[in-house]
């Protein structure tokens, strides 16, 4: 275990993360704000990643495929939001998981009715392929490094926005007192939208960056959004810090896991053992740090109501 | 009167299934009502903890993984005894049900939902990483749970068990949630504040249904793998968890009829649309019909079937 290998794996937990936070993001702000559990948000990543494939080949144009993804599902986003989810803010959460599990049905096979099921791969622009030198003898995948940054720029300016914004400003307010902000004035209806549309968009990010990691294909944006809840119940619901903090955590925790628990394992235990333990133990790291840190906080790590 | 009429005509026509679809050469529906029988006791025991607890578990299926991994793992050494397997798939299931409950009910709300589904998730990688017992392929279950008198590999002796082992599920539940117990929990569900203030304390009571639960889920659980002879880790997949829901919901939650009613529904419905022949794309692709009719379900018909017939009890 060289000391290269580490800081890959390191780089590729953060990578993982900036994914998990771009769609915990999205997923807090429309918990924090309209009390809306929304399974769905999944199927705007898969729907983001989609765009940005179809439209990236048709005109041969990558960058044409990413505005496309972002406009494309923002969207998309906002005529969910008013079509369908709009009705279900003042239901229980139990009506919203479900109809939300109705819309996620349908969208994945609407998906597998237009592409099919079977895995859609694509290739990187020239200019994001190949690999960077970060420093002496340690080269890592561009492409992954641009995810990072991006990632990483998303976070900031999602905080400038949300801390330092009129509109920002109005969505805090509306964590906290939605029927105050209303009385005063403001258009919740359109702020909901608004906000819906947002976190959509930011889905999208995460899925068309998602194009040329992980597969795409119908489904896969259930795959993530499990984890992305997991990240949610650490962070803590409707805070974008939290989110961040959360994201951070459980990709570190689960790529790291992933690489290194079954060789540590064979130090301790026989490497057939290790063989079985190691995998099993790998992916099931992050749900028991869930566990681990709802019996420390029951709330999560930055509650925003706390 | 209208109730005892309503189970009068539902069980007799359950047991009258099996002679009349041989008869008409049709025995096909014994083995889907079968299933859909299986998967009712499943949701008889998520009824007990969604409808009349107001826990909105999102991982029953967790449960039956756990229940038929149990069948499956003893077959796996060729251990064949049924009430072996079945109490361990019993005990076990409620072991998992403590686990989980005792740290998410802790929690409420959002929280409890992410947190049941993200368990259960857990167990289904759990399913996924162990290649010993096959991993993503699943595991084939050679020889049905043995038991004394009954023979499982009879496809009608199996019919009749799951009927009266579904009956007394709902037996079983109506009595629980009519005891002293159950009022606790209904009442806990209705306020909780008020319950405290009358000097109950939620948390064990809760527990202790949420376990009893995942006890029930986990006999639905080993009953399935022997209805399939066959066993993979999308038994636990977290769209099983939703659909258990959905039977529960589309039945009528909180009714004693609801999850029998509710199952019947959903899987018939899958069953028709899945060989939808005209149109083809519809069988093909027919969850892009179940979707939305499920959100208008979700919309429009809140009582649930059971709501057609009984009154909804608070």
């Amino acid at each position: 275990m060289s000391f290269a290998l580490i800081f890959e794996q390191l780089l590729n937990g953060v990578q993982l993360g900036v994914m998990l936070f771009l769609l915990a993001a999205g997923l807090t702000l429309v918990l924090g704000i309209m009390n809306m559990v929304n399974l769905a948000h999944g199927s705007l990543y898969m729907i983001g990643a989609y765009f940005a494939i179809s439209v990236g080949e048709w005109s041969g144009s990558y960058l044409l495929g990413v505005v496309a993804a972002l406009v494309g599902t923002l969207l998309v986003g906002m005529l969910v939001e008013v079509v369908a989810l709009r009705t279900l803010y003042q239901r229980d959460h139990l009506d919203q998981v479900l109809a939300t599990f109705g819309l996620i049905l349908f969208f994945n096979e609407l998906i597998a009715i237009l592409f099919g099921r079977f895995a859609l791969f694509t290739s990187l622009p020239s200019y994001l392929q190949g690999h960077i030198e970060l420093f002496s003898g340690i080269r890592y995948p561009l492409y992954r490094a641009v995810v990072i940054a991006v990632g990483l720029l998303t976070a900031v300016l999602l905080w400038y926005v949300v801390t330092r914004t009129r509109l920002g400003m109005l969505i805090r307010a509306g964590a906290s007192n939605r029927t105050m902000v209303s009385a005063l004035g403001v258009n919740i209806r359109l702020l909901y939208t608004v906000v819906f549309g947002f976190g959509a968009a930011l889905a999208a990010l995460a899925g068309l960056m998602a194009g040329q990691i992980y597969t795409v294909q119908p489904g896969m944006g259930e795959l993530i959004l499990i984890q992305v809840f997991v990240v949610i119940v650490i962070g803590g619901i409707g805070s974008v810090r939290g989110a961040l903090v959360g994201a951070l955590i459980v990709g570190i925790v689960d790529t790291m896991g992933r690489a290194f628990l079954k060789p540590m394992l064979e130090t301790v235990i026989s490497a057939a053992a290790a063989n079985t333990a190691g995998p099993a133990l790998s992916s099931m790291l992050i749900y028991l740090l869930m566990a681990l840190v709802l019996a420390l906080r029951p709330a999560g790590l930055f509650s925003a109501r706390g | 009167m209208q109730r005892a009429v309503f189970w009068g005509v539902l069980i007799l026509v359950l047991a009258a299934l099996p002679p009349v679809a041989s008869l008409l050469g049709q025995a096909f529906y014994i083995d889907l009502v079968r299933r859909i029988m299986i998967f009712a006791i499943a949701a008889i025991s998520l009824n007990l903890i969604l409808g009349y607890g107001g826990m909105v578990s999102f991982g029953h299926a967790a449960y039956l993984g756990v229940g038929g991994y149990a069948v499956a793992i003893f077959g796996f050494y060729g251990i064949d005894d049924g009430f072996l397997q079945w109490g361990t798939a019993i005990g076990a299931s409620a072991l998992v049900a403590l686990a989980i409950g005792a740290v998410s009910i802790r929690t409420s709300g959002v929280y409890f939902i992410m947190i049941t589904l993200a368990f259960t998730q857990m167990l289904y990688y759990l399913g996924i990483s162990i290649e010993e017992y096959g991993g993503d392929d699943g595991i084939r279950i050679k020889t049905r749970s043995q038991f004394p008198l009954i023979d499982l590999g009879d496809g009608l002796q199996f019919y009749y068990l799951v009927l009266v082992l579904m009956l007394g599920a709902l037996y079983l539940t109506h009595r629980i949630v009519n005891s002293r117990f159950g009022m606790v929990l209904r009442a806990a569900r209705s306020n909780e504040a008020r319950s405290r203030a009358i000097g109950f304390s939620p948390y064990l009571y809760r527990l202790a249904a949420f376990v009893i639960a995942g006890a029930m889920g986990g006999l639905a659980g080993a009953l399935l793998a022997n209805h399939t002879n066959y066993l993979t880790p999308d038994i636990m997949h977290w769209t099983r968890s939703g659909e258990i829901m959905f039977m529960v919901i589309l039945g009528g939650m909180g009714t004693s009829a609801g999850p029998v009613l509710g199952s019947f529904a959903l899987l018939l419905l899958e069953d028709i649309l899945a060989n939808w022949r005209d149109p083809r794309w519809i069988g093909e692709h027919w969850q892009v019909i179940l979707g939305p009719l499920l959100v208008l379900a979700v919309l429009f018909f809140r009582r649930g079937l059971a709501g057609l017939f009984e009154r909804r009890r608070d």
